[in-house]
């Protein structure tokens, strides 16, 4: 056999393994995807809250993709321990400021950044809240301040519709 | 393998053999050779065996009253302990039997660590055993979610969340798993779905095992290579048959005192509050058996390194013959692997026993140097016992030790040391 030959015959091997792998992964491809969220849980993508008859220091707690989200009316007292710390002071250093808009209104996913508890209101270390799971502290602006959460617990996107209705989502 | 020229006496089983050998491979497994002095820690395999079955059995029944669906499930399975005939017994033996099929692999693990059974030749006859214990947790915390209690529900919550700490993709792989932003119906249909697979890879794989087992043969106490069938073998029936028979009679015993007097004690009671997404229970436990893991992911303040840790405890293992390199298989003749053996086994213990406890102060410390030295007895320990031990004389054959010692035995034995 001729080196030409078998140099013709290499190329038609590589291309006809190339074809297959192509075909095999676009079949495997659906019977995967088919596990990602459907159609009817991505529709459910935003939710209004009405927070006419939320105090000051009082929070509710409502359910947003299946997650609890915190809507916490906070005091100024609160306010200001929130924009005192000094940012190298934080794990995950944000502002204050850049996670609540309007800084009496706190609005996050009230799920711990470390495995995905609901961390209790009103305890922890700095007065903030507490996941009873495996014990992350997190402050009044819901930054982890000790305990093995990595990050701070997250904003999600909402507005102020009116005075009295927040959209998340 | 040995009964090659088996041919059955009647007629009708030699034609029949002929074209499926299923003849020939029952009596294979009756006159197995097997080492005559298996104590009773090598019943268990015939007891886990005996678990599966029940496992299988008894969760196929309850799948045909059981409702996969969110908001259904809790309601399903009261409806299985009310009014389904006898369902209180099937689903009280299906999840007490999950603790007994733990508790029998747990015993079945440390006979094997104790007796050296993972060295050469048997490294893949371990290793499968290791992917079916993988595979049984897998199993076991799907089930645990089924009935979509309190538990059920902030226990898959945590541990689908273990991925989420895998850098850059962990947090679509989470979605993925959960086919939504929290754990949902999805997620409850497609558990249930691999619940219901997972017995059945376990049990492909447990004839694997067997088979892998049935080339070398049963390693035994004294952890020497024997002539097979010789004056140390006796066949597997019926001499291990009635001994490992007997042995899940009291095993029973012990199952069945958990399922009509105490069939609550190793469950959670959250796990009869429904399923609520906007309050966790104020402890998160897993199930016993999960425990001593559970510890070491707490022991780590990091969340990529605690969630590595606990995969490393388990990975660890699979590599163990590779790890332990010392030719003496049996811990009867390694004087120092022996008292390691039970410092691992109290460590495991303790892992245990923390990992139930709230993760602060004193538990969390002692959780800390547990999990450091269950890392250090494989990693650290075990290498150095394999070069520095100084092992003990191990006997020729099974029937020397009882016999004083013959002289030809013992002629061959100082033979061995000149060479």
């Amino acid at each position: 056999m001729s080196e030409k030959k078998v140099k013709r015959r290499e190329f038609i091997f590589t291309a006809t393994y190339a074809v297959g792998a192509v075909g095999v992964g676009a079949t495997i491809w659906p019977l995967i995807d088919q596990m990602n969220p459907d159609a009817s849980v991505k529709a459910l993508a935003s939710t209004e809250v009405d927070i006419s008859n939320v105090e000051r220091g009082q929070s509710i707690t409502v359910l947003w993709r299946g997650k609890p989200v915190f809507i916490r009316r906070r005091t100024e007292e609160e306010i200001s321990k929130a924009k005192e710390v000094d940012l190298k002071d934080l794990k995950h250093p944000e502002r204050d400021e850049d996670r609540a808009k309007n800084p009496e209104w706190l609005v996050m996913l009230g799920v711990c950044t470390h495995l995905g508890c609901v961390p209790l209101g009103d305890t922890g270390e700095y007065g903030g809240w507490f996941c009873p799971c495996h014990g992350s502290h997190y402050d009044t602006s819901g930054r982890i301040r000790k305990g093995p959460a990595p990050t701070n617990m997250e904003v999600p996107k909402y507005e102020f519709v009116n005075n009295n209705i927040i959209k998340i989502g | 393998m040995s009964n090659h020229e088996y041919t059955p006496s009647s007629k009708f089983g030699k034609w029949f053999n002929d074209r499926l050998p299923l003849l020939t491979l029952g009596k294979h497994l009756t006159d197995y050779p097997t080492p005559k002095n298996l104590n009773y820690w090598w019943t268990f395999g015939g007891i886990l065996t005996f678990c599966l079955i029940t496992q299988i059995v008894t969760g196929l029944i309850l799948a045909m009253h059981y409702v996969a669906h969110a908001d259904l499930a809790f309601g399903s399975v009261e409806h299985i302990m009310r009014n389904v005939n006898y369902g209180w017994l099937i689903r009280y033996t299906h999840a007490n039997g999950a603790s007994m099929f733990f508790l029998a692999v747990y015993i079945h693990i440390f006979r094997s660590l104790y007796y050296g059974s993972y060295k050469s030749p048997r490294e893949i006859i371990w290793i499968l055993g290791m992917i079916i214990y993988i595979l049984m947790m897998a199993a076991a915390f799907m089930g645990y979610v089924l009935p979509w209690g309190q538990m059920s529900f902030w226990g898959a919550t945590v541990i689908t969340n273990l991925f989420s700490a895998i850098p850059l993709i962990g947090e679509s792989i989470v979605t993925w798993l959960w086919g939504g932003y929290s754990v949902d119906n999805p997620t409850l249909t497609r558990f249930f779905s691999l619940h219901y697979l997972i017995p059945f890879l376990i049990l492909g794989l447990v004839v694997l095992h067997i088979w892998a087992l049935h080339v070398p043969g049963n390693n035994n106490p004294i952890g020497i290579d024997l002539k097979k069938p010789s004056k140390d073998t006796v066949p597997f029936h019926p001499y291990i048959v009635i001994k490992d028979l007997f042995a899940l009679l009291i095993f029973l015993i012990i199952f069945a005192f958990f399922v009509f007097y105490s069939p609550n004690i190793l469950g959670h009671a959250d796990n009869y509050i429904e399923a609520n997404p906007m309050v966790t229970p104020a402890h998160i436990v897993p199930e016993w058996y999960l425990l001593p893991f559970y510890a070491i992911l707490r022991s780590v303040p990091d969340k990529l390194l605690g969630v590595i840790a606990m995969f490393g405890a388990l990975f660890i293992l699979v590599i163990l013959p590779w790890l332990d390199t010392s030719r003496t298989r049996s811990a009867i003749f390694r004087p120092l692997y022996k008292q390691f053996y039970w410092f691992l086994v109290a460590d495991v213990l303790i892992l245990g026993y923390v990992g139930a406890m709230p993760a602060e102060g004193i538990y969390l410390l002692v959780a800390r140097v547990a999990t450091a030295y269950y890392f250090a007895h494989f990693l650290i320990i075990l290498p150095v016992l394999s070069r520095k031990e100084k092992v003990l004389d191990v006997p020729l054959s099974i029937t020397e030790p009882v016999l004083g010692g013959s002289v030809s035995a013992s002629a061959l034995r100082q033979k061995k040391d000149k060479l």
